[in-house]
């Protein structure tokens, strides 16, 4: 019998010879990553343990992204703790101002095809888009790391997604996993990872894989993964011919198989207030919309801006409309302003934010009121996430998200 | 005996404490705000050794530790659902607050009811019935036992 992806990277990583879903393993932790939320917990824990010095500090990675800038005079207390931090430990990965940490982990090569990364953040799923297993953790958990440089796991089922065809003019990443979650629900894929495959994947930028790998924890999944190709070798600068392993054999055993023909899905929305409540654009066409929200570690790559520039360029956004666009990192920023796609949105009335995570984790950058309603194209619709609990937030692609700051309403 | 607070399916972390709140200092301090926006009595009414019983996937959402952390501060015993998100329950365990996964105490119960819980043997006592939980991996089993993960690793 054959292994999954996440098996044989669990192999390699702990030199075992086979495992299997359900055994518990200790993994030597390639890269971690700790956000400016949590800094000062993990630090506190850090020390409770005994512990005084990380066990490689080359292996780990704090990023500030959900404080940036500062918001409330409580936030500089986190900036203070973690620069102590890097400094006593002799950190040298430390961004205080490059954008979101689930953009930079991929983008800057700390986490690479076959690696075990763990983040304090549950979107820390998205690195499997290069084929890099990485969830999430608590402090606590964290803080054992930063001491041990080990982790258990309990293997985890898969479940196989084949998605083959090409995507419709109009139907991007972002729509295919919220089908998915849709059709999974929430819970769905709850400690089992999800292992994409097929043609439309083979087609997809790593940018569009990325997209789906952030979202994997909308429908529980322990990680989310694709076998590398060249464009994520290309990606994440590494030799082809040394990633080469990191596919699934042909006899692997999965607990569910789902596919997708590219060709009929169709543009969707999670609704409030659920990322698994999936409708088609078409079924909620003409509803008012308040706020457009382009960015994020889920959509806020250069290819999601181009297709939001691509929309709104030489027009302008409804009346009353307020539009929103954040890129996710600096890097991704500066591109889009060599490609114009900044000028554009700004011509058309966006108001271009700082790379950072702003209004996706409801502290800065556009808080809305009771009553209002919002189009974004981050990853989580729940109840005063983005503001007062009786915000109404729905969550679509950047081109349906663009097409609703034109037009004031949905469709 | 442990009095119930009964939450549906779904309920997920920005539920049990929300963004806003998690910059503030401690846990103690942020543990009044717990289900806010739920049930806003929670964290004035709950007591010492009360439980929750949920539905499936509780804790879902966010990584964020200060989801148990608010719930074991604030004197619940145990949380019993029919199924838990994984970084929750995870956490769960680390920090010591027991977690236990029962189909059928959900529909058997109802907010404000006193019941048993008996947590080495994982069974939960109500209206006459009893309820066994699933049992967990042994290597779980040992940290909670422990009362977290902090206190299995000193005693390593």
């Amino acid at each position: 019998m054959g292994h999954t992806l996440i098996e044989k990277i669990v192999m390699k990583n702990t030199g075992k010879t086979d495992v299997r879903p359900g055994a518990i393993v200790t993994v030597n932790v390639d890269r971690v990553m700790i956000h400016d939320i949590f800094i000062p917990f993990v630090v506190e824990k850090f020390r409770e343990m005994g512990f005084t010095k990380v066990w490689d500090a080359d292996k780990v990675v704090l990023i500030y992204d959900h404080l940036v800038p500062t918001s409330a005079v409580e936030d500089v207390r986190h900036f203070q703790i973690g620069d102590a931090f890097v400094k006593e430990q002799g950190l040298t990965h430390f961004h205080r101002a490059d954008g979101i940490c689930h953009q930079l982990m991929p983008e800057m090569g700390y986490a690479k095809p076959g690696n075990i990364v763990f983040g304090t953040d549950s979107h820390t799923t998205t690195y499997g888009c290069v084929g890099c297993f990485s969830s999430g953790i608590g402090y606590t958990e964290m803080a054992a790391v930063l001491g041990t440089g080990e982790m258990w796991i309990k293997v985890p089922e898969t479940i196989k997604v084949v998605i083959n065809g090409h995507l419709p003019e109009g139907v991007y990443a972002k729509d295919i996993i919220l089908r998915l979650i849709g059709d999974l629900r929430s819970d769905g894929a709850t400690y089992r990872v999800l292992e994409f495959s097929g043609s439309a994947v083979d087609e997809m930028s790593v940018a569009s894989r990325m997209t789906i790998a952030n979202m994997a924890i909308e429908a529980g999944a322990k990680a989310a993964l694709f076998a590398p190709d060249k464009k994520t070798a290309e990606y994440s600068k590494v030799d082809y011919d040394d990633v080469k392993w990191l596919k699934a054999d042909d006899d692997a055993e999965y607990c569910r198989v789902m596919e997708y023909d590219a060709e009929q899905l169709v543009p969707v929305l999670a609704c409030p207030s659920q990322v698994d409540n999936i409708h088609p654009v078409s079924e909620l066409k003409g509803t008012k919309i308040d706020q457009v929200f382009i960015g994020s570690c889920t959509n806020g790559r250069l290819e999601d801006l181009k297709v939001a520039a691509d929309i709104l360029r030489g027009k302008k956004i409804a009346d009353y409309m307020r539009l929103i666009v954040t890129p996710a990192s600096r890097s991704i920023y500066r591109e889009a302003i060599a490609a114009g796609y900044i000028k554009d949105l700004a011509e058309a009335g966006a108001i271009i934010t700082q790379p950072g995570c702003g209004l996706c984790c409801g502290r800065a950058c556009g808080i809305m009121a009771d009553g209002e309603k919002i189009l974004a194209t981050n990853n989580r619709n729940f109840l005063g996430r983005m503001g007062s609990s009786k915000v109404e937030i729905f969550l679509g692609s950047p081109a349906t998200a663009a097409k609703a700051a034109l037009n004031g309403v949905i469709g | 005996m442990s009095r119930v607070f009964k939450f549906n399916n779904d309920v997920d972390t920005d539920q049990i404490i929300a963004s806003q709140y998690l910059l503030l200092p401690t846990i103690d301090e942020m543990k009044s705000h717990a289900f806010e926006s739920l049930d806003a009595d929670f964290a004035s009414g709950v007591k010492e050794g009360d439980i929750i019983v949920a539905g499936d996937n509780f804790g879902c959402g966010s990584s964020r530790e200060q989801a148990p952390s608010v719930l074991k501060a604030l004197g619940i015993k145990a949380v019993v659902a029919k199924s838990f998100a994984r970084i929750f329950y995870r956490n769960s365990i680390n920090i010591g607050l027991p977690v236990l996964v029962c189909e059928n105490v959900h529909e058997n119960v109802n907010a404000g009811d006193e019941v048993e819980v008996d947590l080495t043997q994982g069974i939960v006592s109500a209206g006459g019935k009893e309820f066994t939980c699933t049992k967990l991996p042994e290597y779980m089993q040992n940290i909670l036992n422990a009362g977290g993960l902090i206190a299995s690793l000193n005693k390593e």
